[in-house]
């Protein structure tokens, strides 16, 4: 246990000093200044008004930036260590393996993490200050599917960053895998679906197994639950699981795969040449 | 201490060592020689278990795969490139020390005998700090605990001339207790450390053969040169070997390490032709 706290310490601090975490820290923390800025609390959109507004379009927001960022930044950097000679270093000092892979995830989910929750606590913090009441069962549901996709992309990371060799295959894969997660939303589907090239089932299923679906339906189901600005499969999916149970799906399946991702991960990695 | 067995390992089917059978008794300081490509840097790593290889590897009778942290544990590693850690000295000390069970202060106190003031540095990141600082700390991490091998590649080629003459007296405090195992790519920069050699080959052991003692570590020579004419090249080319010249800049005096004889005289020999007098005398 030592070992592994030790360890995602090290790459907290290394990844502080990173100009990666910096950028991804400024990008979250901008979008929240400049959506109050723009005066979104005041606006109403499809019935969302005050911060719940701020809310919705802040985690839309970050489901379109936080995965490719989470995906590329975590494959560089932990690819990019291995073949500056990083690994070769730090895997010579006596560390367990399991304390390196599960320490290393430990610490890039805290700094993953941090500043897409504390940007959001600044808004609620910032509305408190001005007086707008605070949607706190809201916040308290994005703050978590913010950590089931924090957890699910990081995931995906590490396996990605497991498999390949070098930083150039590693980067290719992380932005292919994005991109496969795009092309299988669901308007992407249906479009598909009309040409009657695959069956109603088949697309729903696609889209339950994309996280980005997942979060993205989940993101407005407890407010919109006839879901009329998402897609046809968001649609079937509630009619499924009615809206609490795909609120606990759209924590528990990313979170899942993320954990198997890096399970899968965690196997390549100490089955192999560790450089 | 070191047991391999037909150590064997490719890289997409292209062997990069080829059956290597080696036994290294505790106590012995081999030099691990040979050319690029020789597979020098894969056996070093698969001595740290880094890499996955067929055939056996055994330190202290513990495989370094399996066994890892009870095997690395042991073993003080230099590695030839030092690592671009964007950490801080200090955390990067801390976090060495944890994991090898040692005090922090141990590794400070080595460094500062290779003159290296950690508590000036501690806020530094490792990667902004000179090639020779980097060094000295990563020697301080491996030497400031009790690692019974060492495992060095080219561990001095950026160390000054004094910080040398300290690093060779720093291994020469752990001869008794400590397997060594110094890479290089040519024998005449780690010769006076080693009393075995084991040249590499396209990954096979083309030789192996004992060195004779008789260059102590702590050895030092005074050293007396006296030149034909005083020469700025000569001059700089000095520069850090810390030898004083009489007011006409002919005749120069200083000591070196005994076991940086071979890297002395090398220097020397590119001023054959200005050097009237040449003294070399143990001290």
């Amino acid at each position: 246990m030592k070992q592994l706290f030790l360890t995602a310490r090290l790459d907290i601090v290394e990844s502080l000093r990173a100009r990666w975490f910096q950028i991804y820290t400024l990008v979250f923390g901008g979008i929240v200044a400049l959506l109050f800025v723009f005066g979104l609390t005041e606006s109403r959109v499809l019935g969302f008004i005050g911060l719940s507004r701020l809310l919705v379009t802040y985690i839309q927001l970050t489901m379109a930036i936080l995965p490719i960022f989470v995906l590329i930044t975590t494959v560089r950097s932990v690819a990019g260590d291995r073949e500056a000679g990083v690994f070769e270093y730090l895997l010579a000092l006596p560390v367990s393996l399991g304390a390196w892979f599960w320490g290393k995830i430990l610490g890039r989910y805290v700094v993953v993490f941090a500043p897409v929750f504390l940007a959001m606590l600044g808004a609620v913090i910032w509305g408190h200050v001005d007086g707008i009441e605070i949607p706190w069962s809201m916040f308290a549901y994005y703050t978590a599917l913010l950590a089931a996709m924090a957890l699910c992309f990081l995931g995906l990371g590490m396996f990605i960053s497991a498999l390949a060799r070098t930083t150039d295959m590693a980067q290719g894969a992380a932005f292919l895998v994005w991109l496969a997660l795009l092309l299988f939303l669901d308007l992407i589907l249906l479009g598909v679906m009309i040409q009657g090239r695959i069956d109603p089932e088949l697309a729903v299923t696609i889209a339950l197994a994309n996280p980005l679906q997942v979060f993205r339906t989940a993101a407005l189901a407890m407010f919109d639950p006839q879901l009329v600005v998402l897609g046809p499969a968001a649609y079937v999916i509630l009619d499924l699981f009615g809206t609490a149970g795909f609120q606990f799906f759209a924590l528990a399946y990313p979170a899942a795969l993320g954990m198997g991702a890096a399970l899968c991960g965690y196997w390549l990695f100490r089955r192999g040449d560790l450089l | 201490m070191i047991l391999l067995e037909n150590l064997t390992k490719t890289f997409r089917r292209a062997p990069v060592l080829n059956g290597i059978d080696l036994a290294v008794g505790l106590g012995e300081r081999v030099a691990l020689i040979g050319s690029n490509g020789a597979g020098k840097t894969t056996l070093i790593r698969c001595l740290l278990g880094e890499y996955a290889c067929e055939g056996r590897v055994r330190i202290d009778g513990l495989d370094p795969r399996r066994q890892r942290t009870a095997v690395l544990g042991q073993i003080g590693f230099v590695p030839q490139l030092p690592p671009p850690l964007r950490m801080p000295v200090g955390p990067l000390i801390e976090f060495s020390a944890a994991l090898c069970g040692t005090d922090p202060a141990r590794i400070a106190a080595v460094a500062g005998r290779l003159g290296l003031d950690v508590a000036a540095i501690r806020a530094r990141p490792f990667v902004r700090l000179s090639g020779g600082m980097k060094q000295k700390l990563l020697i301080a991490i491996a030497l400031g605990r009790d690692a019974r091998l060492l495992i060095m590649d080219e561990p001095a080629a950026n160390l000054d001339p004094e910080a040398r003459k300290i690093f060779f007296d720093l291994l020469a405090e752990r001869l008794a207790d400590a397997t060594m195992i110094i890479s290089s790519h040519r024998l005449d920069e780690v010769s006076a450390l080693v009393n075995r050699v084991v040249e590499m080959d396209t990954g096979r052991v083309v030789l192996d053969d004992k060195v004779a003692e008789d260059v102590a570590l702590t050895s030092r020579l005074v050293c007396r040169i006296a030149l034909k004419r005083f020469e700025p090249a000569f001059a700089k080319a000095l520069d850090g070997w810390n030898f004083a010249a009489d007011a006409g800049q002919l005749v120069w005096r200083g000591s070196i390490a005994g076991a940086d004889r071979l890297r002395f005289l090398g220097i020397l020999s590119r001023y054959t032709g200005l050097v009237s007098d040449l003294s070399l005398m143990e001290s």
